[in-house]
């Protein structure tokens, strides 16, 4: 999210509403639970590491609407080492597959009870997503990363697919051996 | 949930294929109820009986055993006559491999099940005329109005799709049923098509699904996983939320 903001600040300084106008513009559906709070509390943290000033229109009281940022030489900095950084979330599988591990170790609960759990829960998800994805116009950019939630969790539940033929085995196994 | 408020219903369907030792059970002692205007998906991997059910629940197969009941009537014991009417009148089908007359254009292609359900020859010009107006009603719906006359070789695979949904609807069926009707479109055909679902759900139409792609199954109400002839997990979609799409992406609400 800072990473985010301070890049937005590249184009010009700008008001706090503003970038969060442009935030929700590229987000779409899915930036409709940010609120203005979050990006004043960002820019703040910004401004006392020193990648954002703060500029005052003279002679008005002082209210954080008020306030125009812009991004510093460290603040420039910090965008185009992010522009250049190749990092990538990592989902958390390695949890989930000790999850099923443990649970079929200890006879906790059936691994493929526990894999039904979690594709309907997908499934789910994958529909509200899939209603956004419907509800908006072809073409806009929001629609692209609302794309990219679908193409996610369909990779997800065919893992689970995946564990669930294994696990499906082992259980024919136990009970055959 | 009453009777009468299901469009489709089976109890105890079975059918078998093959005789003696290579005997299958493509179904297998299936119960299913789909109210009007809900959604149904029946997902699973080829060769679980997916299809074989849509094909028994449309009437294009006869069940070995179990009923079958569409509209509130019972199907499976029908004459073939009386079967092919229902079809005609109750359940619109889309194909995955569209199935269009070739030599018809778009508008044929639509009417065609309107002419075939005509009543009687004194009335053939009349329900001819509207045949035509609703055909054309349809493919403005679809988003075709203007290809309507093309014949289906001048179309892209998601419109020839959107044609086959229309012909679907041409007798304004109780129930479509569909067999992967997004399986040779791309991502935005498939789209397309799931929009023009989603719109004729909200006016009421009821669908049965079959589909191996989980973004088709996540648009239903429901949705029934098969294997080996029988379902073996039953999902409903709609009602509880997973608490807003930011936190999907990781955004606070």
């Amino acid at each position: 999210m800072q990473d985010a903001v301070l890049a937005m600040l590249a184009k010009e300084p700008s008001h706090g509403y503003h970038l969060h106008d442009r935030l929700r513009r590229s987000l779409g559906p899915l930036g409709e639970a940010m609120n203005r709070g979050q990006i004043y509390v960002t820019l703040a943290r910004l401004e006392r590491a020193g990648l954002v000033v703060c500029e005052r229109a003279d002679g008005l009281p002082e209210r954080p609407e008020r306030k125009v940022y812009a991004l510093t030489p460290a603040g420039q900095q910090r965008v185009a080492a992010w522009l250049a950084e190749v990092g990538w979330p990592k989902p958390d599988l390695a949890e989930f597959h000790l999850k099923l591990a443990a649970a079929a170790a200890a006879r906790l609960a059936d691994p493929v009870e526990l894999v039904a759990a979690q594709r309907r829960e997908l499934l789910r998800r994958l529909r509200e997503v899939q209603q956004a994805v419907l509800a908006e116009p072809a073409g806009q950019p929001a629609g692209l990363l609302l794309e990219g939630v679908v193409l996610r969790l369909q990779a997800d539940l065919r893992w689970l697919d995946a564990c669930e033929r294994a696990w499906s085995e082992v259980d024919d196994d136990v009970e055959g051996g | 949930m009453n009777v009468s408020s299901a469009a489709i219903r089976a109890c105890g369907l079975v059918k078998t294929h093959g005789q003696g030792q290579s005997r299958v059970r493509a179904v297998d002692e299936v119960d299913l109820e789909v109210p009007q205007g809900q959604m149904l998906a029946v997902m699973g991997p080829s060769g679980c009986g997916k299809s074989t059910l849509l094909h028994l629940l449309g009437g294009l197969e006869r069940p070995t055993d179990g009923e079958v009941w569409v509209a509130g009537r019972r199907i499976d014991t029908m004459s073939e006559r009386a079967l092919a009417r229902m079809r005609r009148r109750s359940v619109g089908f889309v194909f995955q491999a569209f199935h269009l007359v070739e030599e018809l254009s778009a508008t044929e292609n639509v009417e065609l099940p309107a002419l075939l359900a005509g009543r009687s020859r004194r009335q053939a010009g009349r329900s001819r005329r509207q045949a035509r107006r609703r055909a054309g009603l349809l493919l403005e719906r679809v988003g075709l109005a203007a290809r309507a006359r093309h014949l289906p070789s001048q179309l892209s695979g998601g419109q020839r799709q959107r044609v086959a949904v229309a012909r679907a609807l041409v007798n304004d069926p109780l129930v479509v049923l569909a067999d992967e009707p997004t399986g040779n479109l791309d991502t935005a055909a498939t789209l397309d098509v799931l929009r023009i679902f989603q719109e004729l759900r909200a006016a009421g139409q009821t669908f049965v699904i079959v589909t191996h792609d989980e973004r088709v199954a996540a648009t239903a109400d429901r949705l029934v996983s098969m294997r080996d002839g029988m379902f073996v997990d039953d999902t409903r979609l709609d009602g509880s939320h997973t608490g807003g799409l930011g936190g999907l992406i990781g955004l606070g609400g």
